[in-house]
């Protein structure tokens, strides 16, 4: 039973971090019509500018705030320079773009800092707290659920509560009778980039200090996983993005703990599967979802 | 002055134009029916007049101003507004954030607000659906939803395509009625395509009929409602 809080404890925060990057997939879905095949890779630039800052400040907290600023930098100039100047109604060119851009983005990280992997300090302990002497969450874990569930809820407030998000939402369902209302369509796509890769920076950002270090690579299960999360859940649905993230969560950490960690990925792939056997659009997905 | 003057429009979609060298001068304050024939090019007309299609050549100047080279949101923000063919109601969004969307470069919140009451004054069967999400709507109900949503941003030229396609009779009147009384009280400036001449013609002042490419007719509309030879000739019945 101890080792079971544990776990699911580990869980939940795990399943925060994958929600998040599994709802910054679902952003640049819904706003732009896209899977950022490149989201670990630009996620991981983004860390290691977080690195570079807090090196040279010795501030953790400068680190973040340049991690968010560099992934919404990275994502709007990936829609303006890149996917912006792709034939529109064909997702292979976007996703070969994508493939590229993460073997430049991976091999430039690497010449600048080299592919071995670089700690990275967490600004809180790692030590969990005792109850009744089960070891549960740590200080870190509770900063992570709280920085991952709190820009959920403001995304979530955007897009649903205010006027800008109104325009991102109708700009992705029905771009040309937004045009026809005024709303600066390709601005959208811009800042829907630019949130989606600043969240998924911040999933990274959050995730790199509790595993082996930074590296060009430190990010890629974490898409794979999240990836998965967000087919599980519905790539349109933000609130799928959340339950199936921490249900992976806790399942992958169960899984790694009772069984092996090897037999993780397999139990993630063996849910994705079982899922979209019975709802092919994933759980949540829209009753009427829309193609184009 | 003319709210709206297009000067030698050239449009296609590649093959022959279907829409050539044509003028066209709309006074500001008038209900205009465009006509003609399915294919006549009355769509083709009001999406290049919007930008959704290029010119291959011509000026379409608003009030005055040259808008040939500004985008669609441009244009509808220089106060162009087009309510297109067919179902544009978001049917992801609700009813009021359908209606809101119209408004939202135009209006700052309070006026946003206000300017959203009027229009489900104008439409109380909106007004009754304001949190139904728009797939539940039913065509007469998406219409009126379309053509508020336009209105709300009060534009200075009003583009419509077709409203009436698909309208039970009576909902086709309702808003042809709402249409009308909108023009007489705002001075709106209207240009509206339809296949149904009688009631396009019932509100208009002017009819255009459009025939391969090119104004074949341009009468008061009283003019061509009485004039059996040219409804024959162009509109087929
Ligand atoms: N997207 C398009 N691509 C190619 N041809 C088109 C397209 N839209 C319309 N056309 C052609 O242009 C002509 C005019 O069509 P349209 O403007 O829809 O006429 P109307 O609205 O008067 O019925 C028709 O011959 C039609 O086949
Ligand atoms: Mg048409």
């Amino acid at each position: 039973m101890d080792r079971f809080v544990f776990l699911a404890a580990a869980g939940l925060a795990r399943g925060a971090v994958l929600a998040l990057f599994a709802l910054s997939l679902v952003i640049v879905w819904r706003t732009a019509r896209a899977v950022n095949f490149a989201q670990a890779a630009m996620a991981a630039a983004a860390v290691y500018a977080a690195f570079a800052v807090t090196a040279a400040t010795g501030s953790y907290w400068a680190g973040l705030a340049t991690g968010l600023a560099a992934g919404a930098l990275l994502g709007a100039g990936a829609e303006r320079g890149l996917m912006r100047r792709l034939p529109a109604h064909a997702p292979l060119p976007g996703i070969i773009v994508a493939i590229g851009l993460v073997m430049v983005l991976q091999a430039g990280l690497a010449i600048a800092f080299g592919p071995e992997h670089r700690p990275m300090h967490p600004p809180f302990s790692q030590r969990p707290f005792l109850i009744g002497g089960v070891p549960v969450l740590s200080p870190y874990d509770l900063f992570t659920l709280a920085a991952a569930a709190a820009v959920m809820a403001a995304l979530a407030l955007l897009f649903n509560r205010t006027p800008l998000g109104l325009q991102l939402r109708a700009a992705a369902f029905a771009p040309e009778t937004a045009r026809l209302l005024g709303v600066r369509v390709p601005r959208m796509a811009t800042l829907g980039w630019a949130l989606s890769v600043a969240a998924a920076s911040l999933a990274a950002l959050l995730l790199v200090p509790t595993e082996l270090g930074l590296n060009p690579h430190a990010v890629d299960l974490l898409f794979v996983n999240a990836f998965a999360v967000a087919v599980i859940g519905g790539l349109d649905s933000p609130a799928g993005a959340l339950l199936a993230g921490i249900g992976t969560g806790l399942l992958v950490s169960l899984v790694t703990g009772y069984v092996s960690a090897s037999a993780a990925p397999l139990a993630v792939l063996a849910l994705m599967t079982l899922v979209l056997l019975v709802r092919p659009g994933g759980l949540l997905a829209p009753k009427e979802a829309r193609t184009a | 002055m003319s709210a709206l003057a297009c000067e030698g429009l050239t449009v296609g979609y590649g093959g022959a134009p279907v829409i050539d060298a044509l003028d066209l001068d709309i006074a500001e304050g008038a209900v205009v029916a465009l006509l003609g024939a399915n294919g006549a090019g009355k769509t083709t007309l009001l999406r290049a007049l919007t930008g959704l299609v290029p010119l291959r050549t011509g000026r379409i100047a608003l009030h005055g101003r040259d808008l040939t080279a500004e985008s669609t949101e441009d244009r509808v923000r220089s106060g162009l507004a087009l309510v297109p063919e067919g179902r544009s109601v978001v049917v992801e969004l609700t009813v009021d954030e359908n209606l809101r969307l119209g408004g939202l470069w135009r209006h700052r919140r309070k006026a946003l607000d206000a300017a959203a009451e009027d229009m489900y004054a104008l439409f109380p069967a909106l007004d009754r659906r304001r949190r139904a999400p728009g797939h539940t709507l039913s065509g007469g109900e998406r219409q009126m939803l379309a053509l508020a949503r336009a209105l709300l941003a009060r534009p200075r030229v009003l583009l419509l395509d077709e409203p009436s396609l698909g309208l039970a009779p009576k909902a086709t009147a309702q808003l042809l009625g709402v249409l009308r009384a909108t023009a007489a009280r705002t001075g709106l400036t209207v240009l509206l395509a339809e296949q149904n001449v009688t009631g396009a013609l019932s509100v208009a002042d002017r009819g255009v009929v459009l025939s391969l490419g090119a104004v074949a007719a341009d009468r008061p509309a009283a003019d061509l409602a009485a004039d059996p030879a040219l409804r024959h000739a162009y509109l087929g019945f």
